[in-house]
């Protein structure tokens, strides 16, 4: 899969972004694009608007200005509720199951935009990858612990089968060995041949699992690259990684 | 045998209500929003059937659902006229456009139908009693009961097991998780109120078959109660509802009984206050935490 990257059209390309919170100016021109396959991350400082763009590019919020296309189709303006069904899915910061369900139910409920006679298959296939989920089919959301709710909040975005999954802080509020497990999960993923994009405060941990990142510095791109690269990278070492 | 008699018309009363308490949870989970109109629907479905059983000479069960879709379509209307062009202003503005809403809906009537009380027609439903030894059911109460147990079934069957049902929930839990995950949550907040509505038009011939008079103000005192019924069994929960509304129809009837006619009202608003100094979720509320 590695011989399409950056070569064909982008899977999802945005271009010059600006996204305001009344008179907060949030997003200050973002662009950047993701090829099939790829995983590509953004990392920055808390407020930096890494959930904003993602938020946007999911139609949760409108941007005053700059387009989104995926697939080649421009997206912006769609919402929220019409873009899973464009092939787009996220996986909200703070995992927002839903904790009255089940996790069969939650399952289901991912795979809303879905005709009903390919849930089956599909639950079969997250089952698979998450082992645990399985054992927890029956068990009410709210009583699983961070770390399951995460796999499940992951879970139900695989289940609309997505062109482009987006993950919003996966790692947030987890325990590291839990922290591990995410991003081993996310390496699975990517090599089943999904295409991520991923938000991530844990720098560390999302350049080592991507192929490209952008920096992102209140509201703007400060850098962009390959990730292994920006991971040897002095600026970022500093600002991102403590050393 | 009066305790008995007592506590079928408790059951009786308590279902009604169970079945008014269902609409003002539905919209509160789904819509976050005390629709205080509700109780003026249940008023409209009676005097729709009232006009289609006296004036229009139309069979009792075409009335009856003539009554359920009428009050849809108003359930829907003001959703859409009302209270959707709010969806993004503060709770305060919301809950003053329903009293509002209510106001409107008791003038409009008041317009149509005027002030002078109907007598709502119940020859239909009081055909004959049951008697089991001592203990003489009428048969509105026996159609009452079974009716609302009908309807909470069915409810519950929609909620659990059906697309749509489930839908419903994930926007009653999280509007913006369920978005994401394709569900139209506008349209998902019209159904709640068609719904609710039809349940409230239904309410509103039951509750005329047991207490005929009708007129603008019928829906007022039952909505209020209906109310309080879902905050006592747990608003947003809608096995709370039902047996917020039931709990509180005995206690009402028990108040009326053996305490004071004159306090029955008053009895159940003290419960109420009671319960929720203990239970402030009310009896099957459940706060849910965060995990980490």
């Amino acid at each position: 899969m590695s011989e399409i990257k950056g070569q064909d059209l982008p899977l999802l390309k945005v271009k010059d972004l600006h996204v305001y919170y009344g008179a907060i100016h949030a997003v200050k021109g973002i662009s950047l694009e993701v090829h099939e396959g790829e995983i590509v991350t953004l990392i920055g400082a808390n407020g930096a608007g890494k959930s904003t763009t993602l938020n946007t590019i999911a139609g949760l919020l409108k941007p005053r200005q700059g387009s989104i296309v995926l697939g080649g189709v421009p997206v912006d303006g769609t919402g929220a509720s019409k873009m899973v069904f464009k092939g787009l899915s996220l996986c909200p910061e703070g995992r927002r199951i839903f904790q009255h369900m089940t996790v069969r139910e939650n399952l289901e409920m991912g795979a809303y935009s879905r005709p009903n006679e390919e849930i089956e298959a599909s639950l079969e296939d997250v089952f698979r990858r998450f082992p645990r989920l399985k054992e927890r089919e029956k068990q009410i959301g709210g009583t699983l612990s961070g770390g399951e709710q995460q796999m499940l909040a992951m879970a139900r975005a695989l289940m609309s089968k997505p062109k482009l999954m987006m993950l919003d802080e996966p790692s947030m509020g987890l325990a590291p060995i839990l922290v591990d497990q995410i991003f081993d999960i996310i390496q699975e993923l990517h090599e089943s041949g999904v295409t991520i994009l991923l938000v991530e405060q844990n720098a560390q941990m999302a350049l080592s699992v991507a192929d490209r990142a952008y920096v992102l510095e209140t509201g703007r791109i400060a850098m962009s690259g390959d990730a292994s690269e920006l991971l040897q990278n002095d600026d970022v070492q500093k600002a991102y990684l403590g050393n | 045998m009066i305790f008995l008699d007592n506590l079928i018309n408790g059951l009786s009363l308590g279902s009604i209500y169970a079945i008014i308490a269902l609409g003002y949870t539905m919209v509160y989970g789904i819509a976050k929003m005390l629709n205080f109109a509700h109780g003026d629907v249940i008023m409209v479905g009676a005097y729709i059937a009232f006009c289609g059983l006296q004036y229009w000479g139309i069979p009792p069960v075409f009335a009856f659902l003539l009554a359920m879709v009428v009050c849809t379509l108003l359930g829907i209307t003001i959703e859409g006229l009302a209270y959707r062009p709010l969806r993004q202003a503060t709770s305060l503005a919301v809950l003053i456009t329903a009293i509002g809403m209510s106001y409107l809906l008791q003038n409009i009537a008041l317009m149509i139908w005027g002030a002078n009380p109907k007598s709502f027609p119940t020859t239909f439903i009081n055909g004959a009693s049951l008697h089991l030894g001592k203990i003489n059911i009428s048969s509105a109460t026996l159609i009452t009961i079974l009716v609302s147990i009908v309807i909470m079934v069915l409810l519950t069957l929609f909620t659990s097991k059906t697309k749509l049902g489930k839908a419903m929930r994930c926007v009653s839990e999280d509007r913006g998780a369920a978005e994401l995950m394709g569900i139209n949550v506008n349209r998902t907040i019209s159904l709640t109120f068609a719904i609710g509505s039809a349940l409230a038009a239904i309410a509103g011939i039951l509750l005329c078959s047991s207490y005929p008079i009708l007129q603008p103000t019928t829906g007022s005192m039952p909505g209020i109660k209906a109310f309080t019924a879902a905050v006592f069994g747990g608003i947003g929960s809608i096995p709370g509802a039902m047996l917020g509304g039931v709990l509180l129809g005995i206690i009402e009837i028990f108040g009326k009984a053996y305490i004071s006619t004159e306090l029955g009202d008053a009895i159940v608003f003290a419960v109420l206050i009671i319960v929720l100094l203990f239970k402030p979720a009310g009896l099957l509320g459940k706060p849910m935490r965060e995990k980490v």
